[in-house]
C-alpha cells in the first residue's frame, strides 16, 4: 500500500546480529542458543562484583569481517558504558561502541541495483531475556518477570544504515540482503527466529523535497514480514496524523504482530540519559595490520557475487530456481553445484537436491562433491527415479557411502531396456482397453502402465524409461 | 558557584535510583554544591587541546582466545538470588520497557 | 617475627603453620571486640589451609614463599563461599561463589588467609567511619581512626593479629592508613596487581597492595601477588618483578625530589619528619633536591570527580535483582529505589549522586571530561619530575590518626586527608608509606616516596634505607 501521493518515508535500520562465536564477549562462558536458565553464566556475565571483561579475539575479528563485506572502515576504537537500569542487564550498564566504532562508513548493495549506505557497524554485548508472567503475556500486565542470563554477554554487531531507505519493500530486501551478507561472513547464522538477527527500524515521513520529519523508532522486529508490515504501517500512521493536523512525537514504538499496528512503548525524554564514559575495565582496541589481513584472507565472496556464479550456469533463471539459490548461498551449499557443472552434470537438477534435499539434512559433513554428482548423473541419465535419487541422497547424507553402492543395497539396480521391455509387452497385452485409449492419446494412462510396472519390479524402474518403452509401442 | 539546584538533584537521584527524603535533598544539594565548588580551580584553566587520559596506560589489543571455560553451577548462583523461580531469576513487574 | 621469618622457619619445619594460624586466632579473639578490625574470621578455613601448608612440609613438597604467614584480606576482595560485603548493608551475607587472583595467589604461596576486614563502605572514605558495620579503632590508640579505606587491614597489621594484610588503594586508601597505624603500606604502579576479584570502586584508580610491619614484608608479599593475570584486561604485561633481591640496593647516587606540594598544610611534626628522612637519604649517599609540583593542587578535584563518576557505574550493580539486599516494591524499578536507598550510606549515596552528575548530559564536558584532562596534566608533570629525579618524597598524610566524628560533619575536610596520596593514582604510578618519626600524642608519621610506573624496587629499597635508620 503506497503512501498517499506527495508523500514519502525515510527508513534507517538498526539490525543487531549475534555472532556465532563459541564464548561470550567478555568471559568464557559458552554462546548457544536454547539451553537451560541460567547455565552459561559466570561472575563476568552475571556481573558479579569484582569480575572483570575479556574481550573475546574472534568476536573482534568477526566485526571486522562484517565490516570488510560492508566496504567500511576499521579503525581504532575503544568501549563505552551506556549506563541504564534493566534487570536483564546484570551490571545495570551495557559495554559498548560509542564515538569510536570498529567500523564506520561502508554500503551494500541491493538485488534492485540500489544502495544503502552504512553509517557503522560496531560491537556491543548483549543483554540476558525476561520472561513475564502474568494475565497479559505483555510487559505492562506482567506481575512478576523471570530472568534468565544465558544470552547476557553474547557479543553483537550493530549495525545502523544511513536514513536510504524509501520503502517498506526496500527495507526488507535491505534486511535480506544484508542477513544473507552477515551468513556469507560466517559471523551470523541469521537465524531471526531465534533472535540472532534483531531489527529496529527509524521511520519519518516528509511531503517530497522537504526536510526529514520526527522520527520514531520501532523496537524489536523480529521477521522480514514484521519488519515490511510495522514500517508500512507506521508511515501511514504518521502521514494521517500530519494530514489531520497532528504532530509525530519521537519516541520509541512496539510492534504488536497480531493486531499489526504499532503503539507507544516510551516517550524520548530527558530522564534518557546513558551517561557514556569509557569503560575503564578494557583497553582501546587498534587490530594491526596483520590481524586485519587475516580476517580478509579468510573472507569469501559475498552473496551477490556467488548467486551471479550460480546463475551462469543455469542460463536463464525461474522465480522458483531464483529462490533456491537464495537457500543454497544462505547455505554456503553452491559448491555441489558448481561440482555438478564442472562434471558436466545437469545443473538443474542439481541446484534443485541441494535446495531440497541437502538445505533440509542441515548437516552435509558426510556427502561428497563426487557422490553428489554420481547421484545427480544417475537421476538425469534416467538410471534413478526422482524417488530413488532422493532416497539415496539421505541415505548418503546420513551414513556417507557412494552412490552406486547404496542404489545396489536398496535394490536400486536398473532393469535392462529388455526385461523392462518384456515386462511392458506382458502389461499391455494384459490390459487391452487401458492400452488402446492410451494409444487414442489419453497420455494420462501412462502413470497407469507406470504404476502396474512399478507394482512388478517392486520399485525398481525408471518412470521415464517405461514412458519410453509405452511410446515406442503406440 | 557551581550553581547546582535542588531540583537537578533530585533528578539525578532518580537516574542513579536513590530516593531522598526532604533533609537529605536539602543537605546534598549543598554538600554537592561545596565539592563541585572545589573544582572550580579546575575548571578555570583552558585545557583546550589537552587529551583527556581515561586510563593510566596505553595498552592496545588485550584479548582473550575464543574458548569454552566452565560456567559456575546454576544453584550456587540461584542461591544467592534474593527470589529465584524455575531456574531464572525473579523480580517483580517490569515497567516500560528498555531493551 | 616478621613474616618473612615466619615463612622460612615454617620452610624448614621449625614452626608448624597451624600454630601460627592458631596464635593469630588468638591474637584477633583478644582485641577483636574492642578494635573491630575483622568483620569475618574463618576459623575452620584458616585451621585447614595452615594444615594443608604442615602436610606439604611433612611429604618434603614446597609449601610457598608465604608458607604458613596468616593474612588479613579487605572485605572488598573475594575469596570463595567467605561473606564478602565491602562493609555494606547492601552485600550483607553475600558469598561470592570465586575467588579474586590475589587470594588465588596468596593460597599458591602457602599464605594462609584469616578472614576479612572492615573498610569504608565501598572504600568510599578515609577513616572506616563509614562501614555500616561500625568503624575500626586504631590499635595504638582506640579513641583515634586507623585511616581508611582500608583502615581493618591496617589494624590488622598494626595490632600484631596478622603479620600480613592486603588493602586496596584507590586515592591513598593504603597508603593513609598505613602511615595512620605505625606500618608500611604500597599502591604498587597501577596494572601491577591484578584486580580481578576487587570490588570496584573506581576501576582506572584502583589497585591492591600489601600492608606489612616492615619493607621486606611488603616486598615479598607484593612479589607474591604481582605480575600478569589474563582476568583483567588492564594487568600490565609482564611477570612479578624482582623486589626482594632489591632490597639492599640503597640509595647511593639516587635522585630525589622533596616535592613542596606533598607537604603543603601538613602538621609540623609531620614535615619535620619528612625532612629528616630526606637528611637521612643524603646521608646514604642520595641527591635530594626541593622542587615544586604546581599541578599536584589539582589532583583532589580531579579525583572527586573521576573517582565518583566510576564509581556511579561500578556500583549500579547493586540493584536487588541477583544479590545481596533486596526490599520488595511494586515494580522493578521501585524495588531497585528502596533497595540501593535501604542498603547504601550517606557517603556511598553522596559519591553516587556527584558521580552520576559529572557524567551526565550537560555537564560530562565542564567536569568529568575536564577532570580527565587535569589527569593528563597530573601524569605528564610527574613525567617531567622525574626526567630529573629517580624518585620523589613526601608526606603521606597532613596529619597523625585523628579522632573519631572530627571530620564526618564535613565531606571536604575528609576528602582533605587524601590530598598527598591521590595525584600517585591519576598517574597511575607508583608511591609507598613507611612509618618515620613521630607526630602529635607520639603517634607514628609516615613518610611517603613516590615513583614513576614499576619503580617499585627503588621505592622499597629507599623505604628499607629510612627503615633502618628508624630501627637503629
Amino acid at each position: 500500500m503506497a503512501l498517499p501521493e506527495g508523500w514519502e518515508m525515510v527508513v534507517g535500520l538498526e539490525v543487531h546480529t549475534e555472532l556465532r562465536t563459541a564464548t561470550k564477549m567478555f568471559c568464557g562462558c559458552a554462546n548457544v542458543f536454547g539451553a537451560e536458565a541460567n547455565t552459561n553464566v559466570c561472575p563476568v556475565c552475571l556481573g558479579l562484583p569484582g569480575s572483570l571483561p575479556v574481550l573475546n579475539e574472534r568476536a573482534v575479528s568477526m566485526a571486522m569481517a562484517i565490516g570488510m563485506a560492508l566496504h567500511a572502515t576499521i579503525a581504532p576504537s575503544t568501549f563505552h558504558r551506556k549506563n541504564y537500569f534493566y534487570p536483564d542487564m546484570p551490571k545495570d550498564f551495557q559495554i559498548s561502541q560509542y564515538d569510536l566504532p570498529i567500523n564506520s562508513g561502508g554500503y551494500l548493495d541491493l538485488p534492485d541495483g540500489s544502495r544503502v549506505r552504512i553509517e557503522r557497524a560496531h560491537l556491543e554485548e548483549d543483554t540476558g531475556k525476561s520472561t513475564h508472567l502474568g494475565v497479559s503475556g505483555r510487559i505492562h500486565g506482567a506481575d512478576r518477570s523471570l530472568v534468565d542470563y544465558n544470552r547476557s554477554g553474547v557479543p553483537l554487531v550493530e549495525i545502523v544504515s544511513g536514513p536510504d531507505i524509501r520503502s517498506a519493500a526496500q527495507a526488507r530486501l535491505y534486511a535480506s540482503e544484508l542477513r544473507a551478507v552477515l551468513i556469507a561472513t560466517g559471523a551470523s547464522d541469521g537465524r531471526m527466529e531465534e533472535g540472532s538477527m534483531r531489527i529496529d527500524a527509524n521511520v519519518s515521513v516528509r511531503r517530497s523535497g522537504e526536510p526529514f520529519g520526527t522520527r520514531c523508532e520501532i523496537k524489536n522486529l523480529n521477521s522480514l514480514r514484521s519488519l515490511h508490515r510495522a514500517i508500512e504501517f507506521e508511515a501511514q500512521r504518521q502521514v494521517k496524523l500530519i494530514e489531520s493536523g497532528g504532530v509525530v512525537r519521537q519516541e520509541t514504538r512496539h510492534w504488536d504482530e497480531t493486531v499489526g499496528a504499532t503503539s507507544t512503548m516510551r516517550v524520548k525524554e530527558e530522564a534518557e540519559d546513558y551517561r557514556y564514559f569509557r569503560e575503564p575495565d578494557l583497553v582501546d582496541l587498534a587490530p594491526s595490520a596483520a590481524w586485519q589481513q587475516r580476517v580478509a584472507d579468510a573472507l569469501g565472496p559475498m552473496p551477490a557475487e556467488r548467486r551471479a556464479a550460480v546463475v551462469a550456469l543455469l542460463g536463464e533463471v525461474s522465480d522458483a530456481q531464483r529462490d533456491a539459490i537464495d537457500v543454497v548461498i544462505d547455505l554456503g551449499l553452491e559448491r555441489f553445484v558448481h561440482a555438478t557443472h564442472a562434471a558436466g552434470g545437469d545443473v538443474a537438477v542439481a541446484l534443485a537436491r541441494v535446495a531440497n534435499e541437502l538445505a533440509a539434512a542441515g548437516d552435509v559433513s558426510k556427502l561428497t562433491e563426487d557422490a553428489f554428482v554420481a547421484t545427480v548423473a544417475m537421476e538425469a541419465g534416467g538410471q534413478l527415479s526422482a524417488t530413488q535419487a532422493k532416497t539415496i541422497l539421505a541415505d548418503l547424507l546420513a551414513s556417507g557411502g557412494e552412490p552406486r553402492a547404496v542404489a545396489a543395497a536398496r535394490g536400486f539396480e536398473q532393469l535392462s531396456a529388455d526385461s523392462l521391455g518384456g515386462i511392458v509387452s506382458a502389461l499391455i497385452d494384459a490390459n487391452p482397453d487401458e492400452w488402446s485409449r492410451f494409444r487414442d492419446g489419453d497420455d494420462k494412462l501412462a502413470q497407469f502402465f507406470i504404476g502396474l510396472v512399478m507394482r512388478e519390479t517392486k520399485g525398481r524402474a525408471n518412470g521415464k524409461a517405461v514412458i519410453a518403452e509405452l511410446h515406442a509401442r503406440r | 558557584m557551581s550553581g547546582l539546584t535542588r531540583a537537578e538533584v533530585a533528578h539525578v537521584a532518580k537516574l542513579a535510583r536513590l530516593r531522598l527524603s526532604d533533609e537529605e535533598l536539602d543537605l546534598f544539594t549543598v554538600q554537592l554544591a561545596r565539592i563541585l565548588d572545589h573544582a572550580a580551580d579546575m575548571q578555570s584553566l583552558d585545557l583546550t587541546g589537552v587529551v583527556a587520559t581515561a586510563h593510566p596506560y596505553d595498552l592496545i589489543n588485550v584479548v582473550r582466545e575464543d574458548v569454552v571455560r566452565p560456567s559456575l553451577d546454576r544453584d550456587a548462583v540461584l542461591a544467592a538470588a534474593p527470589d529465584a523461580e524455575d531456574g531464572c531469576f525473579a523480580v517483580p513487574r517490569i515497567m516500560g520497557e528498555e531493551s | 617475627m616478621n613474616a618473612t621469618t615466619m615463612a622460612e622457619r615454617v620452610r624448614r619445619g621449625e614452626i608448624a603453620a597451624t600454630a601460627l594460624a592458631e596464635e593469630s586466632l588468638r591474637a584477633i579473639r583478644a582485641r577483636n571486640e574492642e578494635l573491630n578490625v575483622f568483620l569475618h574470621v574463618d576459623e575452620d578455613g584458616a585451621l585447614a589451609t595452615a594444615a594443608r601448608v604442615d602436610d606439604a612440609v611433612a611429604r618434603g613438597e614446597d609449601p610457598g614463599r608465604l608458607a604458613g604467614v596468616p593474612i588479613a584480606l579487605k572485605d572488598n576482595l573475594c575469596q570463595v563461599g567467605i561473606p564478602t560485603t565491602c562493609s555494606s548493608r547492601i552485600l550483607e551475607g553475600w558469598r561470592p561463589p570465586y575467588s579474586a587472583t590475589v587470594v588465588e595467589r596468596l593460597l599458591d604461596a602457602g599464605a594462609v588467609p584469616m578472614g576479612k576486614t572492615n573498610l569504608d563502605e565501598f572504600a568510599m572514605g578515609s577513616s572506616t567511619e563509614t562501614s555500616a558495620f561500625g568503624p575500626t579503632r586504631n590499635p595504638l590508640d582506640p579513641s583515634r581512626v586507623p585511616g581508611g579505606s582500608s583502615g581493618g587491614s591496617a589494624a590488622a597489621v598494626a595490632a600484631a593479629m596478622t603479620p600480613l594484610a592486603l588493602g586496596s588503594d584507590t586515592g591513598g586508601s593504603i597508603r593513609q592508613p598505613a602511615a595512620l597505624c605505625g606500618i608500611v603500606g604500597v599502591k604498587p604502579t597501577y596494572g601491577l596487581v591484578s584486580r580481578y576479584g576487587l570490588i570496584a570502586f573506581a576501576s582506572s584508580l584502583d589497585q591492591i597492595g600489601p600492608f606489612a610491619t616492615d619493607v621486606a614484608d611488603a616486598a615479598l608479599l607484593l612479589e607474591v601477588i604481582a605480575g600478569h593475570d589474563p582476568m583483567d584486561s588492564t594487568s600490565l604485561p609482564e611477570p612479578a618483578p624482582s623486589l626482594v633481591a632489591h632490597l639492599g640496593d640503597g640509595v647511593a647516587g639516587r635522585r630525589i625530589g622533596l616535592v613542596r606540594e606533598l607537604l603543603d598544610g601538613a602538621d609540623e611534626a609531620i614535615v619535620a619528619s619528612v625532612r629528616r628522612a630526606a637528611s637521612v637519604l643524603e646521608a646514604a649517599g642520595a641527591t635530594v633536591v626541593e622542587l615544586s609540583i604546581p599541578e599536584l593542587h589539582l589532583g583532589l578535584s580531579a579525583y572527586y570527580l573521576i573517582a565518583p563518576a566510576e564509581a556511579s557505574s561500578n556500583l549500579a550493580r547493586y540493584d536487588g535483582v541477583r544479590y545481596g539486599l533486596r526490599i520488595n516494591d511494586e515494580d522493578v524499578t521501585a524495588m531497585n529505589e528502596a533497595t540501593r536507598t535501604a542498603g547504601f550510606g550517606a557517603e556511598v549515596k553522596r559519591r553516587i549522586m556527584l558521580g552520576t552528575y559529572a557524567l551526565s548530559a550537560g555537564y560530562y564536558d565542564a567536569y568529568y571530561g575536564q577532570a580527565l584532562k587535569v589527569r593528563t596534566q597530573m601524569r605528564d608533570a610527574f613525567r617531567r619530575a622525574y626526567r630529573d629525579v629517580d624518585m620523589l618524597l613526601g608526606a603521606t598524610t597532613p596529619s597523625v590518626a585523628f579522632t573519631f566524628g572530627s571530620k564526618t560533619n564535613d565531606p571536604m575536610a575528609m576528602y582533605l586527608s587524601d590530598v598527598f596520596t591521590i595525584p600517585t593514582n591519576l598517574a597511575g604510578e607508583a608511591a609507598l608509606s613507611v612509618p618515620f618519626g613521630r607526630g602529635e600524642a607520639d603517634l607514628p608519621t609516615g613518610v611517603q616516596l613516590l615513583g614513576p610506573g614499576r619503580s617499585e624496587a627503588r621505592l622499597l629499597a629507599a623505604a628499607k634505607v629510612l627503615e633502618d635508620a628508624e630501627r637503629g
